[in-house]
């Protein structure tokens, strides 16, 4: 057993809210500068400048890359040897978001009730996902989520017999519906199979995976691939104005689903995909 | 073709405004989004006036992120327009002439933005920061219990961007969309 006292979760969630917010991760940085040479359209390329150029600024200036600082979406991965001590873990976690969006100049955008709509004024609560893995170490992932893309995100409940056309259409339909809403160029998790909420749990998992890596199971490698190039191809572009930079990537995680079902979340991301990644 | 515009707008001006068109805006703009909106309607529906006088000017959909000590603003780049549509042609019949945000808007907007001859212009979303160095000054001048929300007035130098719906209701977007549809690939020619 491991004994981790939860005032070092909320100062480690505290600063990664800051870092998420004003730095991106090298791979996103990467497909920034590659795309930028490799857009078709003069239009494209011109925004894609001006994105870099606002990752430098945000980075030098320490203002947040985007306005929409997001929900803070965080997974907690909990090794089962690990007993927490100091205090409720979950108010640690808010308390750390509390933190970051207070102390650093982040924007609060959480209302309390859904309909009645007040500010909490502090960012809190966070949407905090648990697992129990093995080990005696806590992995902390916070993605920061914008919602312009958030909202354009969708869940298709389809049938075994549309099969991987089905489910390459529905990632499609939901790219094009997207368009310039969701501040493309996007990045694209898809969560295959499960149940509803499993599904697009997995969609929103596969945001924080680096985008140049692909899934171990080739023939979804393989659907990434393509997926990416058809997505590419529908000519939304950089701030949605045309060009062939629409996606930088494509992630699906997959999980064992039932006889009668074959659920897909499609979870888009703007171009500023946040996710910083610790381990304690 | 680039362009450089003041607000507030001038008919002539707008006249001349195409889509496809990048404009750098200097001037004075006022930001609203959702709930700004929405209290701006109920105040026209009760007949009572609005905080800012909207003939000739340009609404910016944005909610900053706080400034830091000595700043101007924070982040400062364009939300989704399309929560907006639903109030957007009220607006746009007391004279609004212009709004800055990103994405679709609905067909009663755009028969509005024709009939009332305005321009709808899209900055790059997710660029606050760089969009954050055209803000000379802000200034919080209604419903500032909104936060973020609140109506502030903006001065602007050379704000950049780009117009996604002229006043005659052509839409980049719509050109984007088309040029998929036939080709299968991406268009060219911006």
């Amino acid at each position: 057993m491991r004994i981790v006292q939860t005032p070092v979760i909320t100062e480690n969630i505290k600063e990664m809210c800051v870092e998420a917010n004003h730095y991106l991760s090298e791979d996103m940085k990467a497909a920034f500068s590659q795309a930028a040479e490799s857009e078709k359209t003069p239009l494209g390329r011109r925004i894609l400048n001006q994105l870099n150029e606002n990752l430098q600024i945000a980075a030098e200036d320490m203002i947040p890359i985007c306005q929409d600082t997001g929900m803070a979406v965080i997974f907690m991965e909990i090794g089962q040897e690990v007993h927490f001590e100091g205090g409720i873990l979950e108010d640690a976690v808010n308390e750390g978001v509390r933190q970051g969006y207070t102390e650093g100049f982040l924007r609060k955008s959480v209302v309390r009730d859904p309909l009645i709509r007040e500010n909490t004024k502090d960012n809190t609560p966070a949407v905090i996902h648990y697992e129990i893995v093995s080990g005696d170490q806590v992995k902390i992932t916070v993605a920061p989520k914008g919602f312009g893309s958030e909202n354009m995100s969708r869940i298709f409940m389809l049938k075994p017999a549309d099969g991987i056309e089905g489910v390459k259409e529905a990632v499609l339909t939901a790219v094009r519906e997207a368009g310039p809403n969701a501040c493309p160029p996007m990045v694209v998790g898809v969560g295959i199979g499960g149940t509803f909420e499993k599904c697009a749990w997995m969609a929103k998992k596969a945001l924080t995976r680096p985008i140049n890596e692909h899934s171990s199971i080739p023939y979804i490698r393989e659907m990434e691939e393509e997926l990416l190039d058809k997505i590419n191809m529908t000519g939304i572009g950089p701030g949605g104005l045309g060009g062939s930079t629409t996606a930088f990537g494509v992630n699906i995680n997959t999980y064992p689903t039932h006889i009668a079902g074959l659920p897909v979340a499609v979870n888009i991301c703007c171009h500023v995909n946040r996710h910083v990644i610790r381990i304690i | 073709m680039d362009k450089h515009i003041n607000a507030p707008m001038r008919d002539e001006e707008i006249r001349t405004l195409r889509a496809g068109d990048y404009v750098y805006i200097t001037g004075k703009i006022y930001t609203a989004r959702d709930a700004a909106h929405k209290r701006m309607d109920e105040a026209l529906q009760k007949g009572e006036e609005l905080p800012v006088n909207l003939e000739g000017n340009i609404i910016y959909y944005m909610g900053p992120s706080p400034a830091r000590e000595g700043r101007v603003i924070g982040s400062a780049g364009p939300t989704t327009s399309s929560r907006m549509d639903k109030y957007t042609p009220g607006f746009l019949d007391i004279g609004l002439k212009g709004m800055i945000g990103k994405g679709r808007r609905s067909a009663e907007v755009i028969d509005s933005m024709v009939k009332n001859k305005a321009v709808y212009f899209a900055a790059v979303g997710g660029a606050g920061a760089l969009l954050s160095r055209s803000i000379k000054s802000s200034k919080i001048i209604a419903y500032e219990d909104l936060g973020t929300e609140a109506i502030r007035e903006l001065e602007v130098n050379n704000f950049p961007v780009i117009v996604v719906i002229d006043s005659e209701g052509n839409n980049l977007y719509e050109i984007v969309n088309c040029a998929d549809a036939q080709a299968g690939h991406q268009p060219s020619g911006w």
